[in-house]
């Protein structure tokens, strides 16, 4: 049992580490935001030339063939410096749709297109209505000749203005709310019959709402089988939460500590903030909030994902479990800083909006709390109808 | 042991009511609605209209304030009333800062002059006030101030940098803790209360952008200032007995209930419409078992400020207990405005709603709910941080 890192693993967190501390101090993050596009499509090229835009891929395409693990440590560091450029929505959530449902010809012709960073895609999935549930989906589309025709609206696309395409879901058949039905489609984001609106997001990056009228997509352009698409969305949308999770162990991370040295040097009534028994009990609770994640973290990282119940309850136990410290960290960062703490010319506070905005992305505590008790609820009434059987038997 | 109203009551609560419905501009309203929705600050006007319209009637802008100085005068019974009124039809705040703050100080330990100059502007609210305590190197610990007045001939001459100054870009006059004696044995024995004109030269104000984007507090720099003698509070190097007076006073108007309660309603209002696996959120049990808990903390709270005015009718001031009433009920204000947040899901996210291009996204009650969650961090920070308060009550209650 180790928990360290290969040798390879090292170097990629090394590569990452570097390429924040020296192409992503805060003055330059800061210009980055408060452009016109809200990211550098320079640091893009550069993620291309390092590799990391082929983490996740399979070797055969120029990919690193990459794990959880990986992308984990891309991730967490990535949170460190509250890297603005799609990484997530685009590598590893449409990247991993892609390679978990495309036809091989698809893989062939669209993976190496992202990992040499031509293209960009997001996955325009959720709806006012669905809130987390990832199988809500009314957005239609429906077969006309060799075409389908989509109409609908979807909320909230992370990356959504810095992408060339979308790979958009849609219901082919059955009820808003079921599991069967839904298909992926992939299409340029400049189609006709496609309308985005592009925002900033509270924490600084973007995303766009996105509205389809008669957008025409042909038959070729399905990803994956028509109306199966929902149990690769749960598959990927999980690994994709458990990079969401290290970009928030990452964030935590900077809160803590930046809280520590703030409050080893704010001298109030003579001494450091630091020095008070109140103040240290609460910077040693972050502290434990802080490893409690990162801990639930590697959990999730190391589970067998093959197996979707042990892949859902861990993914669920690690967001729930972020969630609440995301919650006390972050709060708790601000209320040391004090003043400071409020300010946006001062970094803490970026960092306590993004990980907030982390502890809802692809669920909150509540529902990642609610899909982790379903499965140990399951578990449960599973050994206790085993031993009542048992117990007849005797 | 009583806690129904009385017929005076009843009819004072009616009173207000339709006062409020007759008074309250709906230009008003919707110019303040409006802003909130854009994530815009509220401007000077905004801020006064309804004091001023308030300022007009029996001294209702100030309910606390004594009828001699032109206040309501108002029992604390009625107080709550008029508080609830207000907060029930949404009636944009009375900023506290001249009427809760500088008001009663000048009342109570100014001279004649300075009540005759001040008092009536207060009331009016032709007069807008900010709060000149803080300095970056003292927050928590005020009595270590450094802005420094010295006497020569008739004029203090102040400088220094007071910080976190609310709304100072609006202000017609500031108070001020400043430092007369530099060499007291104490560093609260050498600090006197200024009144200073926001318009004298030497005075610069410096806008501090908050994490939700907007301007609400400043920087406050003192070159040379020359105040005139007469803007002294009381006597010299006393100035921390006011400033102490001040505070629990402040403390006691900060717990918000009746503001409070109104949102609670909102909440249940936007989860009623959200949706949340397939139904309306306020179905789902874990959210509304959070709003009860919520609400049932506020209605504990709502009885101990109750209890905390009747012991302050009972002729004993706001002592040490208003600590409690400003550490929960800025709890309850942040929780508030976290559940507001939760409750849109992703509708967190947009900034303050508009696209690059100015349209709104998302449904309109979502609206910047995650900027005021973010912006009301401060609640526990400010007005004397809640762990300063624990320190209160420790020391004064417990005897700890
Ligand atoms: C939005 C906003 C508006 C404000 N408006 C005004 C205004 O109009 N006028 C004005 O004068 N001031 C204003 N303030 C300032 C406010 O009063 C101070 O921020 C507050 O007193 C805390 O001081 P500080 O920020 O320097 O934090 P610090 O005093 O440095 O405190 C940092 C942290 O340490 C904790 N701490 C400090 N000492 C102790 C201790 N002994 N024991 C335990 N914990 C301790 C604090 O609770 C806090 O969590 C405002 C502040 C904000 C955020």
């Amino acid at each position: 049992m180790d928990f360290d890192f290969t040798e390879e693993q090292t170097l990629l967190e090394n590569m990452v580490t570097s390429f924040v501390r020296d192409s992503y101090p805060w003055e330059v993050r800061e210009a980055i935001v408060k452009t016109e596009e809200g990211w550098k499509p320079e640091n893009w090229s550069q993620f291309a030339e390092l590799g990391l835009l082929g983490v996740p891929f399979a070797e055969e395409f120029g990919g690193l063939g990459g794990s959880v693990v990986d992308t984990m440590i891309v991730m967490e560091q990535f949170g460190k410096g509250l890297v603005v450029e799609p990484y997530m929505p685009s590598v590893i959530l449409s990247g991993g749709l892609i390679t978990s449902l495309g036809s091989k010809e698809q893989i062939d012709s669209i993976v190496p297109t992202i990992i040499s960073g031509e293209k960009r895609y997001a996955f325009a999935h959720s709806e006012p209505q669905s809130r987390f549930d990832l199988f809500d989906i009314k957005l239609s589309a429906s077969l006309s000749g060799d075409e389908y025709i989509l109409n609908g609206f979807k909320s909230v696309v992370f990356g959504g203005p810095m992408a060339t395409h979308l790979i958009i879901s849609a219901r082919t058949s059955g009820e808003q709310r079921d599991k069967e039905g839904i298909t992926l489609f992939l299409v340029d984001k400049n189609a006709e019959g496609i309308t985005t609106q592009d925002y900033p997001t509270i924490d600084e990056y973007r995303a766009s709402e996105v509205v389809l009228e008669n957008l025409k997509v042909s038959k070729d352009m399905v990803l994956g089988e028509v109306g199966k698409a929902y149990d690769a969305i749960d598959e990927v949308v999980d690994k994709a939460t458990i990079a969401v999770c290290a970009e928030a162990v990452g964030a935590l991370q900077v809160l803590k500590d930046s809280t520590i040295d703030y409050c080893k040097n704010r001298k109030q009534f003579g001494q450091p903030i630091g020095k008070n028994q109140s103040i240290q009990h609460r910077l040693v609770d972050m502290m434990i909030e802080y490893e409690q994640s990162k801990s639930i973290l590697y959990m999730a990282c190391t589970v067998d994902l093959s197996d979707a119940t042990e892949r859902r309850k861990a993914v669920s136990g690690a967001k729930a479990r972020i969630g609440k410290a995301i919650k006390f960290v972050g709060e708790n960062a601000i209320q040391l800083h004090g003043g400071m703490g409020m300010v946006d010319e001062y970094m803490v506070s970026h960092y306590f909006k993004r990980a907030t905005m982390l502890g809802i992305l692809f669920g909150n505590e509540d529902y990642h709390m609610k899909r982790y008790s379903e499965i140990t609820q399951a578990d449960v009434i599973k050994i206790t109808d085993a031993k009542a059987s048992s117990i007849a038997f005797n | 042991m009583d806690t129904t109203f009385s017929p005076e009551d009843v009819k004072f609560q009616q009173e207000v009511r339709s006062f409020i419905h007759t008074n309250y501009p709906n230009t008003l309203r919707e110019s303040i609605a409006n802003k909130r929705k854009k994530g815009e600050e509220l401007t000077k006007d905004d801020l006064t209209t309804w004091h001023k319209i308030l300022g007009k009637h029996n001294g209702w802008s100030a309910p606390g304030w004594p009828k001699k100085y032109g206040g309501a005068e108002f029992t604390p019974t009625q107080k709550y009333i008029f508080e609830q009124e207000c907060a029930r039809s949404e009636c944009q705040i009375v900023m506290p800062f001249g009427v809760n703050m500088c008001g009663p100080v000048v009342y109570t330990f100014g001279n004649e002059e300075q009540k005759a100059q001040h008092l009536p502007g207060i009331i009016s609210g032709e007069q807008f006030w900010c709060q000149g305590y803080s300095e970056p190197g003292s927050g928590s610990d005020l009595a270590s101030l450094k802005t420094t007045a010295v006497r020569e001939g008739d004029y203090y001459i102040v400088n220094g940098q007071k910080t976190w100054t609310t709304l100072a870009q609006h202000a017609d006059w500031i108070f001020c803790l400043v430092r007369t004696n530099p060499d007291a044995a104490k560093p609260q024995e050498g600090i006197s209360f200024l009144l200073i004109d926001m318009k004298t030269p030497g005075i610069s104000v410096r806008p501090i952008y908050l994490m939700d984007g907007t301007n609400e507090v400043n920087e406050t720099w003192f070159d040379n200032v020359k105040v005139p003698v007469e803007n002294l509070i009381g006597e010299e190097n006393k100035g921390w007995t006011y400033a102490k007076f001040l505070l629990a006073h402040e403390r006691a108007g900060i717990a918000g209930v009746a503001r409070s309660k109104k949102a609670i309603e909102r909440i249940k209002q936007i989860a009623a419409t959200e949706m949340s696996y397939g139904e309306p959120l306020i179905q789902d049990p874990a959210f509304i078992r959070k709003i009860a808990d919520a609400e049932l903390e506020l209605t504990a709270l709502e009885y101990t400020e109750l209890r905390t005015l009747a012991k302050d009718a009972a002729g004993k001031g706001p002592g040490a207990e208003s600590s409690i009433l400003k550490i929960k009920g800025t709890d309850l204000q942040q929780r508030i405005t976290e559940l507001c947040m939760e409750a849109v899901g992703y509708y967190a996210n947009p900034h303050t709603g508009t696209t690059l291009s100015n349209e709104y996204v998302g449904p309109d009650y979502a609206t910047n709910l995650s900027g005021t969650y973010f912006n009301f961090r401060k609640a526990s920070i400010y007005g004397g941080s809640n762990e300063i308060q624990r320190n209160i009550i420790a020391k004064m209650v417990l005897g700890l």
